[in-house]
């Protein structure tokens, strides 16, 4: 591909009052309008008036007390307070450090060839993007959040993301399209040097692996013992292989018909699961141990990373976007016509004493750690740099899409912590503690939990199996891993709006079956690309590694593929075994990993705004940076140095080791396979652990120097590369000005051969 | 065009933007105006393009 020069512009700016228009060449209409009209008197009031409902709704969610706050409250108190930060704050960002220029061409019109260099529409990439970074995170973590109560984590949820996520995800999008849509690594390389480059890509692989099985722990907690979760899902497969097949050599393109097809073929698959699971073949077959399970997702990872994309991984991606924004406006619109009300209490009991059974640590830093996603994801930045920057038509439109992308994750992640809000505070220990704790039986559970000291009455054995039968499940007993929880709390929203008691079983398995979707699409895809960089970070290292970087070399991929896939498959057997519990100890591991990953690519964002003066302002990215990393490196610390055994793993390591020698048992473990098993799997936590944490350090480390060099003025120039001028004009935000219908129409006159992208508008 | 139609149409152009309905004619669009009287890949072999791309390089999809 050559590389467009800057030609000499015909740059021409007119003012006219506020509104300044920039042509890049004097015979087109202008390609960009710098609008300085202050903010109207009609807008003040319109801001005020939702300022002030925002207020009023955090004042009843934080203050009322007495176990009947509305559900509505939460949604409320988000949408206003999202609309506020988007409006002021995502525009200071905007003023004072992204600084938009229209008048320059995105790398999507530098290099647009229609496929995956194009500049897109605007409301077309939100779209792109949203379903590019929602997927499980944020439907789990805010349930096993749940643990500490619903306010800290709303709390988190959404000023999380309007002072963290959103910010990361907005600034690494910014520098990225000033950088030709290169990866946080390259950045990471280009901007920090060669030592904090490659920690950030061995940071990004290792991170990646543990996201991985995590997410797969999380599908094996949710289908195991569930015959009827296990035959819908496994039903997936061949429904992605026929859309995949159809696409290929029946209908090409037909992309849409050919989703619908596979949705209602999925319905259809949830249907036909009640009734399978019911006759004797069906439970034989598809009651499935964690442990085969587990094998099942290793070998159809593997399977989906060298297969062709086109027979799995492209139809299996289509079906998960439909069913994406489809369920998600689905349970948006069944919390608003259900209005349920909050079971858990503000605060628990667990969020001071650290006890909790769901997972161990007290509120700070654990709770950060465990919402992730829906605050704060260190994984957007793989998305905000790459794959969305190639697409974008516009600068000015990366506020939308970067910040307002996430605002959308966060608003996924407020109704997730709604759903599990709402559940029996006595059924969600019964279904969240780990199965050492409960016993595994109706009645041993409901012991367990009514000696917790909850809230509200105690619950019987009888209630805890009715529970089950009326979502036509066997047991609900430790199913841990948040994802059986919120199908729980969606099937009691959903049923009420939709379909009544008898639906109930079917919106349980609905959400059970798109949840393990998204993560497998996450799996699948996630293999791929952890493949690509371990192929690219190994043929780096030069000699006969070389040859790796070659993709046709289809050795070279089985060989990645077998490495990646061993990786993550040997962390989630190790999981689903771990006499501890697994996901309780894993998924911090999990929250660590993806809040470290945010700490890497807020560093790097950091430094690009000191090396480009803005000093004064670098207090934006530089304020969620420390933020992460007192958490992150807390919870580290905490879960390498701890001396309570139920927080830190090499203080479980020694204790079972000292068990080990005297040939005695040790914590949960119920036989001396069980000490070893502790032995050994507290070891690999504990290690991983360091070296995440090591990671991090290096990196924040080497972007310290680059910015005191830059400051003193001995630094390295900035790696942005040549502005060339743009040809096209787009609106930047979701609905257009007045202004920029006028210019828009100018375009629209122009005869079809002039310049114009064929990528938006109506055609 | 009457209101309601331009509303189904722009709900229909979206939907097919965002899952790919229309990438096809993008791209034909996009040949003809910088290669004009060039003959262009049938639709069949677009998509098989557009795959053979993604095969290397995956877009990653998040948690």
């Amino acid at each position: 591909m050559a590389t467009p020069t800057a030609t000499p512009s015909d740059r021409v700016e007119e003012t006219e009052g506020d509104i300044t228009y920039i042509r890049t060449d004097k015979d087109l209409p202008p390609v960009a309008i710098i609008d300085r009209s202050p903010i109207t008197t009609r807008h003040k009031i319109v801001f005020g008036v939702i300022a002030l409902l925002g207020a009023i709704a955090w004042a009843i969610i934080a203050f009322f007390r007495g176990e009947t706050v509305n559900a509505v409250w939460f949604v409320i108190a988000a949408i206003c307070t999202y609309v506020i930060g988007f409006r002021f704050y995502a525009r200071l960002i905007e003023m004072k450090i992204v600084r938009p220029r229209d008048d320059n061409a995105t790398p999507a019109e530098l290099f647009e060839n229609a496929t995956d260099y194009m500049p897109t529409d605007r409301r077309v990439l939100y779209g792109h993007h949203f379903a590019a970074i929602a997927g499980a995170g944020p439907l789990v973590g805010p349930v096993l959040a749940m643990q500490m109560g619903y306010l800290p984590g709303t709390i988190w949820i959404i000023i999380g993301a309007v002072v963290a996520g959103c910010v990361q995800d907005y600034l690494v999008l910014a520098i990225s399209v000033r950088r030709r849509g290169r990866s946080l690594g390259q950045m990471a390389r280009d901007e920090l040097g060669a030592i904090g480059g490659a920690a950030a890509i061995i940071g990004v692989l290792v991170i990646m692996v543990i996201l991985l099985a995590v997410l797969a722990l999380v599908v094996v907690g949710a289908l195991a013992e569930s015959p009827w979760g296990v035959f819908s899902i496994a039903m997936t497969i061949p429904i992605a292989l026929f859309m995949g097949v159809y696409l290929r050599f029946l209908r090409p393109g037909r992309v849409s018909e050919v989703s619908l097809i596979g949705v209602v073929l999925l319905l259809l698959a949830v249907i036909s699961g009640g009734w399978v699971a019911e006759t004797s073949w069906g439970a034989d077959w598809f009651t499935l141990s964690k442990v085969v399970l587990s094998w099942c997702i290793i070998i159809y990872g593997f399977a989906a990373s060298v297969l062709p994309v086109w027979l799995l991984l492209a139809p299996r991606d289509y079906l998960s976007t439909f069913m994406k924004v489809g369920t998600i406006a689905l349970l948006a619109i069944g919390i608003l016509l259900a209005r349920p009300i909050m079971e858990a209490p503000a605060i628990s009991q667990f969020a001071t004493k650290g006890t909790g059974p769901v997972f161990a640590g007290s509120l700070f830093p654990f709770l950060f750690i465990t919402i992730a996603c829906g605050a704060l994801s260190g994984f957007h930045a793989l998305i905000s740099s790459g794959t969305t920057p190639k697409l974008l038509e516009k600068e000015s439109q990366m506020r939308l899409i970067g910040y307002g992308g996430m605002l959308t994750e966060s608003f996924v992640a407020i109704m997730a912590l709604i759903t599990a809000a709402i559940i029996n505070q006595h059924l969600y220990f019964v279904m969240n503690a780990p199965a050492g704790q409960t016993g595994a039986t109706a009645q041993t559970a409901a012991d367990y939990v009514n000696k917790l000291g909850l809230s509200g009455a105690p619950i019987t054995a009888g209630e805890i199996t009715d529970a089950a039968q009326s979502v036509g499940e066997k047991s609900i007993v430790s199913r841990t891993g948040g994802a059986p929880t919120l199908a729980f709390g969606m099937s009691e929203v959903l049923h009420q709006v939709f379909g009544g008691t008898s639906l109930k079983a079917f919106w349980y398995h609905f959400a059970i079956m798109f949840e393990a979707l998204f993560i497998l699409t996450t799996v699948d895809a996630g293999t791929r690309v952890a493949r690509f960089m371990l192929s690219d970070g190994l043929g780096n290292l030069g000699g006969p590694m070389k040859k790796l970087q070659n993709p046709s070399w289809r050795v070279g991929a089985w060989i990645c593929s077998v490495i990646v896939v061993a990786a993550w498959g040997g962390i989630l057997l190790m999981g689903v075994t771990d006499p501890l519990g697994g996901i309780n100890t894993l998924f911090p591991l999990f929250g660590i990993a993806n809040q470290l990953l945010a700490a890497i690519a807020l560093t790097v964002v950091t430094v690009v705004v000191v090396k480009r003066g803005l000093v004064k302002w670098a207090w934006i990215p530089a304020l969620p940076l420390f933020w992460d990393l007192i958490v992150t490196l807390t919870a580290s610390w905490q879960k390498i140095f701890s001396a309570d055994p139920k927080v830190g793993y090499w203080k479980q390591h020694s204790i079972c080791q000292a068990a080990q020698q005297a040939g005695k048992l040790c914590l949960t473990a119920k036989s001396p396979a069980d000490v070893d098993k502790i032995v050994r799997n507290t070891f690999i936590q504990g290690t991983l652990s360091i070296i995440f944490a090591s990671l991090v350090v290096i990196v924040f480390i080497a972007g310290t120097m680059v910015v005191l060099k830059s400051i003193r003025g001995t630094g390295r120039p900035l790696a942005e590369d040549e502005p060339v001028p743009s040809r096209i004009f787009a609106p930047s935000g979701l609905i257009p000005t007045k202004t920029e219908r006028e210019v828009q129409k100018q375009w629209d006159a122009l005869p079809k051969s002039s310049t114009r992208s064929v990528g938006t508008g109506v055609h | 065009m009457g209101r309601a139609a331009k509303i189904v149409h722009q709900i229909g152009w979206y939907w097919g933007s965002l899952m790919g309905d229309n990438h096809y004619r993008r791209y034909v669009d996009h040949r003809r105006r910088i290669h004009p009287g060039e003959p262009v890949i049938s639709e069949r072999e677009y998509w098989r393009m557009r795959h053979d791309a993604t095969e290397s390089n995956p877009n990653p999809r998040c948690c």
